[in-house]
C-alpha cells in the first residue's frame, strides 16, 4: 500500500482530515511529527491545514524552519509529491517551494463556507484522477487566503500552467473580484491553487480532504487526494515517470 | 490585595472587600475554629462564590431528575457522560462566560469557548463539536454591535484555531440582554468509555502535577468578583479579570491530556478554571476524600513578585491538573515536553484532608522543607462539597400588566391578531427581521467542518456529526426561552427543553440527556430567585415528562445592569443520536409535488411571539400552552416516522410560526428554493394559526404515497393532523380558510388579507439580508478595537 507522510506540527488541526481522506483513497497514512527530520520512507506527502505553531507571527512563517521542513524540502527537489492543503499551502509559500503569497482574506474575517474550484487541467499529479473539468464543491476555512503575486509574476504562472484551481460559480464561470462570493478570500484572478514549475509541489486553500464522503456533503475532493495518491504509487513503484512539468519551461 | 476587588474602599474589610459576607466569615470561623488569614479568606472567597459553590442554586439543583441507565457521569463531573454502546460514551456540558464577554467580549468569548473545552477532555474525550448560544440586546445599538463582533471573532479565533467545528447555536437579539449579553457554550466529546477519567485526586503519595500554560495575574477574581456580582458603572475597571485566551496552547493542551490518558499515566485529570488551582486542588480531593499538600514554589510563573494568594487563584487558562503515581513521573514529563508544555510537580496527595499551601519547598518523600513555612492549610470539603449554602427567599412579583399595543386602548377587546396587515408583509418582515434571518454572516466566521465528520453544520435546525467508522451519528441542538420566560418562568424553560429536544427528535434522532445553562439575575432579589425557583421546576418537569436526564451544567447568576435583570434564560442544549445517518431527515422541502402535513394544533396566544415582537402585544393576551404529555407523543411519533422512512422533510413550528417554519422549508430546498401552496383552516385568529409559536407542532412533507400512512400514525398517537397541500412551483401560497378567515374577522372589522402569496425567492432575499442589514454590516465593515 502507498505510505503517505501526514506532517504534524503543533498546532496543525486538519490531519485528521487528512488521515481520513488518505484511508478513504486507499492509501496508508503516516503521521511525520515536526521535530523529525526522518520521513520514514513515505512516497508522498501532505502538509494539512490547521495553525502551525499558533500562526501568531504570520502563518506559515515559523513552521518552516521546522526540522520536518528541511526534509519536506528534500523530497521536494527529488522530484517527490508534496500537497500543501490551506495551512501546509501558507507553509510551503513560506518555505519557497511554491510561488506567491497568501494574504489576509480581503473582508478581513475568517471564511468558513463550501465554494467550487475549477481543476485547470488534468495532466498534473495532484489533478490526473479527477473524472472531467467540472466545478468541485469543497469547504474553505481560513483567514488569510487571498492568494497574491505580482502582476508580471501571475502572467508567468499561467503561461506554464503552474495555476491548478480557480473559484468559480457553480455553473464552471471563474469568480470575480472579493466582491464576488465565489471568490471567498479575494484571491487574485481567482486563484485556489498552484504547483511548482518542476509540478511535483501543490497548494490549494480550499479543503479537498474534508470532501471526500458523501455523507459529509461532497465527495469532490476525493480525485484530488487520489490524484496525489496515484502519483506517489507510481514514482515509488517505477511504473512509469511522473507526469511532472507539463506545459513548463 | 486591591486587584482584588476595585475599587478598594479603605475603611472595608478585606472579607467584604473579597465578596465574603459577615454571616459567610462567621461560618468560615466555625469551619476552620480559627479566624482564616488573609490567604486563607482569598480562598474561600472565590471557592464560596456563587460561580464555584452554587451556593444559591444547589438547593434547586437536587431537584432534577439525573438518573439514566447510560448515564455514565452525571452533575458534579466536569461534563455529563452518556454510553452509545459500541464502548463508546458522548460527554457534553454548557455553561456561560457572560460577564468576562460583557467586559472584554473578545477575550470572553474565547476563553468560554477554551473553558469548554477543556471541561470535555479532562473525562478522556476529544472536542468533536461547539454550539455557541449568543444573546444580545437591541442590533442597532454601537454598543451591542461591538460586543457582537468581539464575541463572534472570539469564538471564531478560538474555535477555529484548536481544531473543533463550530456546528451550531443561537444568536438572539432582545433588548433584556442591553447591559448583559449572554455567551452560553457547548462543548461535546466522544470516548472510549473505558478512557472515562476523573476528577480526583486519589492515593496518598501521589504526585500533584500542573502541566499547560504557567501561572499568571491574569483573571484574578474571575469567578468571585466578576462572575458574582451585579454589573454597576465601573466595567472597565473589571476588565483585569478577565482572562486571556491561547488556542494554540489549548490545542497543545488537547493533545497531550488525551495522550497521557490513553496511555493510563494519570490517576486523575481536572482543569483548572475558575477558582485556578485552589479549585483544582480541593475539588479533586474532595472527591477522592483524601489532601493536597501544594507546595506554592513549584508553580510555575509567567512573571515574577507574585503574592501567594495570586497564584492560588490566578485564573490563568489552558492549564491541568494530573494526579499520577510517582514512578509515572518521567514519562508524563515526556509527554509533556514533548508538546512543548512546561511541567511541574506541584505538591503531593496526602491522607489528612486538606489542602494545605507551604512556602519553601518539599524534600524528597513529599514533606515540608525543614523551615519551611505553612502558609494556609483548610479542609477540602469546606472549600467545595461542604461549602456554605444559602437558603434564599423566593417571592413572585405582583402579576404584571402587558403594555397595550401603541396606539391602542388598553382593554380586553383590543383585536390586535386581525390589526390589518398584510399576512404575505408580516411575513417577509418576521423572517427577515433580526431573530429569524439567516446566520450565515456569523456561522461563515466559524470553521463547521474541521475534522470530517460534519454532516449538517450550523444554520439549518439540529447539527449532525457523523461517528467515524460507524454508521451513526451525534444530534445536538441548543435553545432558549426568555420572551415567554420573561412573563412565565416555568413555562419558558418547559418550553426550552421542548423545543431543543423536539429539534432532536425531528431528523430522527433519539434524544440521550440535556445540559442547562441557567441565566439570570440576582439570587439575593427574591423575585430573581423566584425566577430561577421556577426556571428550575419547569426544567425538571419537562425533563421528567421526556424521560430525558439532566447530566449537568452551569449556573449564572447576578445578570443584571443598571438597567435591570435579564428576562429568565434557561439554555438548553440536548444530544441524541441517531443510529443510521443516512435516514436523516432535513427541515428543507425534498421535491416538487411532495405532500405538506401539519401536525399539532395551535393553541391561543401570542404573548412571547415574533409577531408581537413586531405587532405589539394585546393586553390580556399571554403565552400559548404547553402539554408536555402531547409534545412527548409528538417526538415519539416523528422518530417512528423517520425510522419507517415516511418523511421527506420535518420542521417544527416556532419562531414566527407556522408561516416561517413553512418559508424556510421553501427557502431551504436544494437549488435554490421551492415553493408550496397550501390551504390552512383558521378556527380563531388568522395571527394566531400563522404566525403563533404554540409548541408541539410539526411541519412535514412527504411523498403522495406516503401521506395515509403518515397521517394514520399521526392519529395513532392522537396526534391532530392534517394535510395543508403540496410542495411546487416559485411562491409560497397560503390560503386562509375556514370561518375566522374572512367570516369572523370580517365581523370583528378586520381587514386581514385572505392569503399569503409571496414569491420565494423574495422571502429568500429577505432571509439572507437579514441580519447583515440589522447589524449594519451590509456596508463597510465596521472599525472596532478588535480590528487591529
Amino acid at each position: 500500500m502507498v505510505r503517505i507522510g501526514v506532517v504534524l506540527f503543533p498546532g496543525s488541526n486538519r490531519d485528521i482530515d487528512a488521515v481520513n481522506a488518505l484511508q478513504v483513497a486507499g492509501a496508508e497514512p503516516v503521521v511525520l511529527w515536526h521535530e523529525a527530520a526522518n520521513l520514514q520512507g513515505v512516497d508522498g506527502i501532505v502538509l494539512p491545514g490547521g495553525f502551525a505553531y499558533g500562526d501568531y507571527l504570520r502563518a506559515g512563517v515559523i513552521a518552516r524552519f521546522s526540522p520536518v521542513m528541511r526534509a519536506v524540502a528534500a523530497f521536494a527537489t527529488e522530484g517527490g509529491h508534496v500537497l500543501g492543503i490551506c495551512n501546509g499551502f501558507q507553509v510551503l509559500t513560506e518555505a519557497g517551494l511554491l510561488p506567491g503569497a497568501l494574504l489576509r482574506n480581503r473582508s478581513l474575517r475568517f471564511v468558513s463556507r463550501e465554494i467550487a474550484v475549477m481543476p485547470e487541467r488534468l495532466d498534473s499529479p495532484f489533478t490526473r484522477a479527477i473524472d472531467a473539468r467540472r466545478p468541485l464543491r469543497m469547504p474553505v476555512a481560513h483567514g488569510e487566503g487571498c492568494y497574491f503575486a505580482d502582476p508580471a509574476a501571475l502572467d508567468a504562472l499561467e503561461a506554464s500552467g503552474g495555476v491548478l484551481f480557480r473559484y468559480v460559480h457553480l455553473d464552471g464561470t471563474v469568480a470575480g473580484g472579493e466582491e464576488d462570493r465565489a471568490n471567498p478570500n479575494g484571491s487574485l484572478r481567482a486563484i485556489a491553487g498552484v504547483t511548482n514549475a518542476a509540478g511535483n509541489v501543490a497548494g490549494l486553500m480550499p479543503h479537498p480532504e474534508t470532501a471526500v464522503e458523501v455523507v459529509l456533503g461532497s465527495d469532490d475532493g476525493l480525485g484530488i487526494v487520489r490524484s496525489l495518491v496515484d502519483s506517489a504509487a507510481e514514482r515509488a513503484h517505477g511504473a512509469r515517470p511522473v507526469v511532472v512539468g507539463v506545459g513548463v519551461r | 490585595m486591591s486587584a482584588v476587588a476595585p475599587p478598594p474602599i479603605a475603611d472595608e474589610p478585606l472579607h467584604r472587600r473579597l465578596g465574603v459576607t459577615d454571616q459567610e466569615l462567621g461560618v468560615i470561623e466555625t469551619k476552620l475554629g480559627r479566624p482564616p488569614n488573609d490567604l486563607e479568606l482569598a480562598m474561600f472567597s472565590v471557592m464560596w462564590s456563587e460561580h464555584c459553590s452554587y451556593k444559591s442554586s444547589k438547593p434547586l439543583l437536587r431537584t432534577l431528575p439525573t438518573a439514566g441507565e447510560v448515564v455514565v457521569a452525571g452533575p458534579g463531573e466536569n461534563a455529563g457522560v452518556i454510553s452509545i454502546g459500541d464502548g463508546l460514551a458522548v460527554a457534553f456540558k454548557i455553561e456561560s462566560h457572560n460577564h468576562p464577554s460583557a467586559v472584554e467580549p473578545y477575550q470572553g468569548a474565547a476563553t468560554g469557548v477554551g473553558g469548554i473545552l477543556r471541561d470535555i477532555f479532562t473525562m478522556g474525550a476529544r472536542p468533536i463539536a461547539v454550539l455557541d448560544a449568543l444573546r444580545f440586546g437591541d442590533p442597532s445599538d454601537p454598543r451591542t454591535r461591538h460586543l457582537v463582533n468581539g464575541v463572534v471573532r472570539g469564538v471564531g479565533g478560538y474555535g477555529n484555531c484548536v481544531g473543533v467545528p463550530t456546528v451550531g447555536g443561537e444568536l438572539v437579539f432582545d433588548s433584556t440582554y442591553g447591559g448583559n449579553p449572554l455567551v452560553n457554550v457547548m462543548a461535546i466529546g466522544l470516548l472510549e468509555e473505558r478512557l472515562l477519567t476523573l476528577a480526583a485526586a486519589p492515593g496518598p503519595g501521589n504526585l500533584a502535577v500542573l502541566f499547560g500554560s504557567t501561572t499568571g495575574r491574569d483573571g484574578i477574581g474571575g469567578a468571585s468578583v466578576l462572575a458574582s456580582a451585579t454589573f454597576g458603572a465601573d466595567e472597565p475597571s473589571k476588565r483585569p479579570t478577565v482572562q486571556v485566551g491561547d488556542p494554540f496552547a489549548e490545542k497543545l493542551l488537547i493533545e497531550a491530556s488525551l495522550e497521557l490518558i490513553e496511555r493510563g499515566l494519570v490517576e486523575g485529570l481536572q482543569d483548572l478554571g475558575a477558582g485556578g488551582i485552589t479549585c483544582a486542588t480541593s475539588e479533586t480531593a474532595d472527591r477522592a476524600g483524601t489532601g493536597i499538600l501544594i507546595d506554592l514554589d513549584a508553580i510555575p510563573r509567567r512573571e515574577p513578585g507574585m503574592a501567594p494568594f495570586e497564584v492560588m487563584i490566578s485564573e490563568s487558562q489552558e492549564r491541568m491538573l494530573a494526579v499520577i503515581l510517582p514512578e509515572r513521573w518521567d514519562e508524563v514529563r515526556d509527554v509533556c515536553v514533548r508538546w512543548g508544555l512546561p511541567v511541574a510537580v506541584i505538591g503531593r496527595v496526602t491522607a489528612d484532608g486538606d489542602v494545605t499551601v507551604v512556602e519553601g519547598g518539599l524534600d524528597p518523600t513529599g514533606r515540608p522543607n525543614p523551615g519551611a513555612l505553612e502558609i494556609a492549610r483548610i479542609p477540602a470539603p469546606a472549600l467545595t462539597s461542604d461549602a456554605i449554602v444559602h437558603d434564599r427567599l423566593a417571592t413572585p412579583p405582583p402579576r404584571q400588566r402587558a403594555a397595550a399595543a401603541p396606539g391602542l386602548e388598553p382593554g380586553p377587546t383590543a383585536g390586535l391578531p386581525e390589526r390589518g396587515m398584510d399576512p404575505g408583509a408580516v411575513l417577509l418582515s418576521l423572517i427577515g427581521g433580526a431573530n429569524l434571518s439567516s446566520r450565515h454572516w456569523v456561522h461563515e466566521q466559524y470553521d463547521s467542518h474541521v475534522q470530517a465528520n460534519t454532516v449538517v453544520g450550523p444554520g439549518h435546525g439540529a447539527a449532525v456529526i457523523r461517528i467515524k467508522g460507524t454508521t451513526r451519528a451525534l444530534v445536538a441542538a441548543t435553545d432558549g426561552n426568555q420572551s415567554v420566560g420573561r412573563a412565565d418562568p416555568w413555562l419558558g424553560a418547559a418550553l426550552s427543553v421542548a423545543e431543543a429536544t423536539r429539534n432532536v427528535s425531528i431528523t430522527g434522532a433519539r434524544p440521550l440527556g440535556v445540559t442547562n445553562c441557567l441565566n439570570y439575575g440576582d439570587p439575593t432579589r427574591p423575585e430573581a430567585f423566584w425566577q430561577l425557583q421556577e426556571g428550575v421546576r419547569g426544567l425538571g418537569d419537562a425533563c421528567r415528562a421526556l424521560g430525558l436526564p439532566v447530566t449537568g451544567g452551569n449556573v449564572s447568576l447576578y445578570n443584571e445592569s443598571p438597567t435591570g435583570a435579564i428576562a429568565p434564560t434557561p439554555e438548553i442544549g440536548v444530544v441524541g443520536l441517531l443510529d443510521d445517518v443516512a435516514t436523516r431527515v432535513g427541515p428543507a422541502f425534498d421535491a416538487a409535488d411532495d405532500a405538506v402535513i401539519l401536525v399539532g394544533e395551535s393553541t391561543p396566544g401570542l404573548f412571547g411571539s415574533a409577531y408581537a415582537e413586531l405587532a405589539g402585544v394585546a393586553p390580556e393576551d399571554g403565552p400559548p400552552s404547553l402539554d408536555l404529555a402531547r409534545e412527548g407523543a409528538l417526538q415519539v411519533f416523528i422518530r417512528e416516522a423517520i425510522g419507517r422512512g415516511l418523511v421527506a422533510s420535518a420542521q417544527d413550528v416556532s419562531g414566527g410560526g407556522l408561516a416561517v417554519a413553512v418559508a424556510e422549508g421553501c427557502i431551504w430546498a436544494a437549488g435554490g428554493g421551492v415553493g408550496a401552496t397550501l390551504r390552512l383552516p383558521v378556527a380563531g385568529a388568522p395571527a394566531v394559526e400563522l404566525f403563533g409559536e404554540s409548541p408541539s407542532r410539526l411541519i412535514l412533507s412527504c411523498r403522495p404515497r406516503h401521506a395515509p400512512a403518515l397521517i394514520l400514525l399521526a392519529r395513532q398517537h392522537r396526534l391532530p393532523v392534517e394535510q395543508l397541500g403540496t410542495v411546487g412551483g416559485d411562491r409560497l401560497f397560503i390560503e386562509l380558510a375556514g370561518q375566522g378567515a374572512t367570516g369572523a374577522a370580517e365581523e370583528r372589522g378586520s381587514r386581514i388579507a385572505d392569503a399569503v402569496d409571496v414569491p420565494v425567492a423574495d422571502l429568500a432575499h429577505a432571509w439572507r439580508s437579514g441580519l447583515a442589514r440589522a447589524l449594519g454590516e451590509d456596508g463597510e465593515p465596521a472599525s472596532l478595537p478588535e480590528d487591529r
